[in-house]
């Protein structure tokens, strides 16, 4: 029951948008890893006021046993939304709209995964939204690929996305809530860095073919600094800083060792 | 990490738990009395919510959100406002909790929690009442299972009541036979709290906010909802078949009214704070 309020312009005439943005500027963004601890891997992200909350459990046992696949492991996506995350309460039952998005993150992620090393299983990928404000299905591939390193899963790559459209005739990158619903369209989609090949790709409202190349060119340019930003909140876990002289110890220990063993050769 | 493959324990964890006990010890070394460390932190849903909180019970956390939203009295009641607490225990928060339709567990958590709040009167439904047989307020307060380390229940009370108490909403009145807003952000008005406290039976001893291998050992487990006064509002035998005598329902309401003006006292700082 939150009021809604259809902002008057969604482009001011000094050209920022209604939260105060220049058009290719991302919404701050706190990525963080291994948030939760039942699960075998896992991340949040706040993008904005959207804040979702991905986990990773497995390689596991699959159940049902029917969906088995023999030559790889299973990637099963559940995205939900609370039922408090949005202005009106959502119904708690999962909806079509939660389904399908679902099976397109499953999509955007695959192709970063060695899947085939784990056949027969299942890896779990639970993301839940506790806030949504826009660019649900991008932020979400941001924490559920973090979650996937976290949890071990081999991968080729993080998987950066990123919401892309249009408001006011003006191409802008990171819709916000109120951008998405007034706005004249939306281009969500995710990448692999190291190619730039596309993993997610949707789209809705109206754009010319030249805007729809130009709206793809601002997210890929925008996903490679998201992937940055994903690699030091992995870094931020599982780097150690040699400022901090905590791993001096490790070198130590490694030459030990090898002395040891030579003392017993001799 | 929780690498349960099943919700069995080895025998050689249940002795070793169930001898602890025996000696007056726990895996963590808390007293039979003590809860877990709580962290409480409102309002952590601010731009969607019109209440919410989010708890950490040790290494069980959940958050619990509420949404007010316009809709028609029950016809037994046409002149009070409707509450309701629903949960659900999505796999997020636990390699023991699989995807589907809530299974009874989530439907026990849910109704226990929503009895905690209803039978207390914690919300006052006559002031939620919009124009008599025609529109109240419906108050719904949902809990989502974050990580699962035993005791939800205590968890998910202390998370709904903190939601409860720093929610806000728009106030509508009706003009025209429409609901149209007044302009005013109003409070739930609050007329009791009442907190849910769970203790379990392993063997004769009495063990409060058991942790999940404590609770994979226990016979049985009380849950005690205790409200400002002291009074016990609502409760609950589950989490096994085990009997209890009454000696030890006594022994556990005691248990429970010692921890509950503190946890109250928590709850009502972790709000105090929320404008």
């Amino acid at each position: 029951m939150s009021p809604e309020i259809k902002p008057d312009f969604l482009i001011s005439p000094e050209g920022l948008r209604v939260d105060g943005r220049r058009p290719d500027e991302l919404r701050p963004i706190e990525l963080k890893v291994g948030v939760l601890k039942q699960a075998d891997g896992s991340a949040s992200i706040r993008q904005g006021k959207t804040y979702i909350l991905a986990a990773v459990y497995g390689p596991r046992e699959l159940h049902p046993r029917h969906l088995t696949l023999n030559d790889r492991a299973y990637l099963r996506v559940e995205y939900r939304m609370a039922t408090f995350s949005v202005p009106d309460r959502k119904r708690p039952a999962p909806s079509r709209r939660e389904k399908e998005i679902s099976m397109v993150i499953a999509n955007a992620l695959k192709p970063a995964l060695f899947l085939e090393e784990y056949p027969k299983a299942v890896v779990d990928v639970f993301i839940q939204v506790i806030q949504a404000d826009g660019g649900t299905r991008c932020a979400a591939i941001n924490a559920a690929s973090l979650a996937l390193a976290d949890a071990g899963i081999p991968m080729k790559s993080l998987v950066p996305a990123v919401a892309v459209g249009k408001a006011d005739g003006q191409l802008l990158v990171d819709l916000g809530d109120e951008e998405d619903k007034y706005g004249q369209g939306d281009v969500p989609m995710a990448i692999l860095p190291q190619t730039g090949e596309i993993t997610l790709l949707q789209q809705d409202g109206f754009f010319t073919r030249e805007e729809l190349i130009e709206a793809m060119q601002m997210g890929i340019n925008s996903c490679k600094y998201l992937h940055e930003l994903q690699k030091d909140a992995l870094k931020r876990v599982y780097v150690r800083n040699p400022e901090d002289g905590e791993d001096d110890f490790d070198d130590d220990l490694e030459a030990d060792l090898g002395e040891s063993e030579i003392m017993e050769d001799e | 990490m929780g690498d349960y493959s099943s919700e069995t324990l080895s025998h050689i964890d249940r002795k070793f738990i169930e001898d602890l006990i025996r000696k007056g010890e726990r895996l963590d070394g808390r007293a039979f009395d003590e809860y877990r460390n709580i962290e409480i932190e409102a309002n952590v849903v601010p731009a969607k919510a019109e209440g919410s909180a989010l708890v950490r019970l040790g290494d069980t956390s959940v958050v619990a959100g509420v949404k007010v939203l316009v809709g028609e009295p029950y016809p037994d009641s046409p002149d009070e406002g409707v509450t309701m607490v629903t949960a659900e225990m999505s796999p997020i928060a636990s390699p023991l909790f699989e995807l589907g339709p809530p299974k009874e567990d989530a439907i026990e958590l849910a109704r226990i929690v929503d009895r905690g709040v209803r039978e207390s009167e914690t919300v006052d439904t006559k002031s939620l009442c919009i124009e008599e047989g025609k529109k109240v307020y419906m108050v719904f307060a949902d809990v989502y299972p974050l990580e699962y380390d035993g005791n939800l229940i205590d968890a998910s009370s202390i998370a709904v009541n903190a939601a409860l108490l720093t929610t806000k909403y728009p106030e509508m009145k009706v003009e025209d036979k429409k609901v149209v807003a007044t302009g005013n952000i109003v409070k739930l008005p609050i007329k009791n709290i009442a907190i849910e406290h769970t203790v379990s039976k392993i063997g004769n001893r009495l063990i409060i906010d058991a942790n999940l291998r404590e609770e994979f050992v226990q016979d049985c487990r009380l849950t005690m909802a205790v409200d400002q006064n002291d009074n016990f509002t609502a409760l609950q035998k589950g989490g096994g078949s085990g009997p209890i005598s009454l000696e030890l329902v006594d022994q556990a309401m005691g248990m429970a009214l010692d921890n509950a003006k503190e946890i109250k006292d928590l709850i009502n700082a972790a709000v105090k704070d929320v404008e």
